[in-house]
């Protein structure tokens, strides 16, 4: 693999740029693996190259169904951060900032990934007392996250309308500075360069349609849209469609899929700086490089695999935006997507052993997988190692549910984030 | 949006209207305090969520009030049917006529 660099973008400027390769290559399968990833988003590349570059097994493949991060890799709306309130989800959360903050040189590709801070909205006693509860916690474990009074708040993100009369007033705000936002392919295709270079394959436009087990129960490899891969250990990361791929080898596991929106504006000049999110009136944005408004909005309440979502949905998180940010009431909408999200009962993802041997998975990590990427990857590439879990991934497993040790972020919250 | 039929109203009224509250035909055991730990997590946590019919409850919580079920499809989220709670759970062939699914693709960003 040739390294980007500033000397490499002169040289190829000089030579017409014809020295460019390609950034990840695409083999046929082999017969067998050591470890198939089934999907090739952030989180099962990211597992595939620490799975070769911490633990030495390069026999890997990630097999796909579309395209790289053609999934939720490719439609979340970018936020990172770790201001999470129970002990294990700091744990992970933190575990996937720190890789964040030095990810664009390990993997010597840009991710651009940008702290310029996350700022949670207080709109009355209940969120300022469940944001303080939450600083003090975060604080507690050395992960920083402060308390910003209205004006503050406001000299953080000019746009915001701190004004008595507004529809949604302020009382404060939590800020977490090292949070911020990263471009969402580049992590995929980050990973994907830097594994393929270890000699993992990526395997595009391939369909898992089984999962293959011998006499013993063990997993012996998948079936494919191209036929039978053998593979002596199987992970699973597939987001929205887990559940149909954990069918495949008879476990059920305790998710639901629900189509989660964004939206992106027209391209403005910066006007932005940071990301802002209202649990409480349910708004989330942040403006892109290019210039768009990135906005989120929330989930249809029902199981649902349409990848678009309801039209209320996106409509109410709007009526948020322009009350909060009344600069921006005549800011025109450009595309509106859906991902399909898969949640846990407890709103904590899973990442654990399965009833089958040699089977792992990792999911639910409902609507907010994206800042856990880097983290999740490799604690998920531990798990699958070394057949058990990661001191950061420890609490994380499918048996929370049958001993009720649930992780239970969603009352933390109040919110599915 | 979608439109739904309340069995009860018999009118098709706007998804606005309603609430979705999960998995139809869920029994809680009648032995609840003597079950094993796994077989409470299956009635508790375990839900269907299938990519395809799914049998489901609604609440007409703005109009009647009243709970009823729906067979939907969850692609193209088009309902087959809707009947009053406490009739039985309908048979339909898995291979049941629904709209086409809706584009499956969005535009990825």
């Amino acid at each position: 693999m040739r390294k980007y660099s500033v000397f490499a973008v002169a040289r190829e400027a000089l030579r017409g740029h014809k020295g460019w390769e390609a950034q990840w290559t695409s083999p046929e399968p082999r017969k067998e693996y050591d470890v198939i990833i089934v999907g090739g988003g952030g989180h099962g590349l990211g597992a595939a190259y620490y799975l070769a570059k911490e633990h030495g097994i390069t026999n890997v493949a990630v097999i796909e169904k579309g395209w790289l991060g053609g999934g939720n890799t490719g439609r979340n709306t970018t936020i990172i951060r770790s201001n999470y309130l129970y002990d294990e989800s700091m744990g992970i959360y933190e575990h996937s900032l720190k890789l964040w903050e030095n990810l664009s040189q390990e993997l010597n590709y840009n991710v651009m990934y940008s702290p310029r801070g996350v700022m949670m909205l207080s709109h009355n006693v209940h969120d300022q007392q469940v944001f303080k509860r939450h600083i003090h916690a975060n604080r507690l474990h050395g992960i920083d996250n402060e308390w910003l009074t209205p004006e503050q708040a406001k000299e953080f993100c000019p746009p915001l309308d701190i004004s008595a009369s507004a529809r949604y007033p302020l009382n404060g705000a939590a800020l977490q500075r090292r949070g911020g936002t990263a471009r969402h392919d580049a992590v995929a295709w980050g990973y994907a360069r830097a594994a393929s270079d270890m000699g993992v394959h990526v395997i595009q436009n391939c369909e898992v349609t089984g999962i293959r087990r011998g006499p013993d129960g063990r997993v012996i490899g998948v079936e494919t849209s191209r036929g039978f891969i053998g593979a002596r250990k199987v992970g699973v990361s597939a987001s929205g469609h887990n559940t149909q791929i954990m069918e495949m080898a008879d476990v059920r596991v305790p998710l639901t899929s629900n189509p989660l929106q964004a939206l992106v504006s027209e391209p403005m000049k910066p006007i932005f700086p940071c990301v802002v999110m209202s649990n409480t009136v349910h708004a989330y944005i942040s403006q892109s490089d290019k210039g768009e408004l990135v906005i989120g909005a929330g989930t249809d309440q029902f199981v649902s695999y349409s990848q678009t979502g309801g039209l209320q949905i996106i409509t109410h998180t709007l009526d948020a935006i322009c009350e909060l940010f009344p600069i921006f009431r005549r800011v025109k909408m450009m595309r509106q997507w859906g991902g399909i999200t898969d949640n846990t009962p407890d709103r904590s993802p899973i990442q654990s052993k399965t009833p089958v041997p040699g089977l792992y998975v990792n999911c639910g990590w409902g609507t907010g997988g994206f800042k856990a990427t880097p983290g999740s990857a490799h604690l998920f590439a531990h798990l699958i190692a070394r057949d058990a879990p990661h001191q950061h991934g420890a609490g994380f497993t499918l048996d929370r549910f049958r001993t009720g040790r649930l992780i239970d972020e969603a009352a933390a919250a109040a919110v599915a984030h | 949006m979608l439109l739904i039929r309340c069995p009860y109203c018999e009118e098709d009224r706007s998804e606005l209207e309603f609430r979705s509250v999960g998995e139809a035909h869920i029994v809680r055991p009648d032995n609840i305090a003597e079950i094993s730990d796994e077989a409470f997590a299956e009635y508790f946590f375990l839900r269907d969520n299938p990519k395809g019919l799914i049998y489901e409850r609604w609440r007409h919580i703005h109009g009647c009030g009243r709970f009823f079920n729906a067979v939907r499809h969850t692609v193209s989220d088009k309902f087959v049917m809707t009947y009053k709670a406490g009739e039985p759970k309908p048979d339909l062939p898995a291979a049941t006529p629904v709209a086409q699914p809706l584009a499956q693709e969005g535009a990825a960003k």
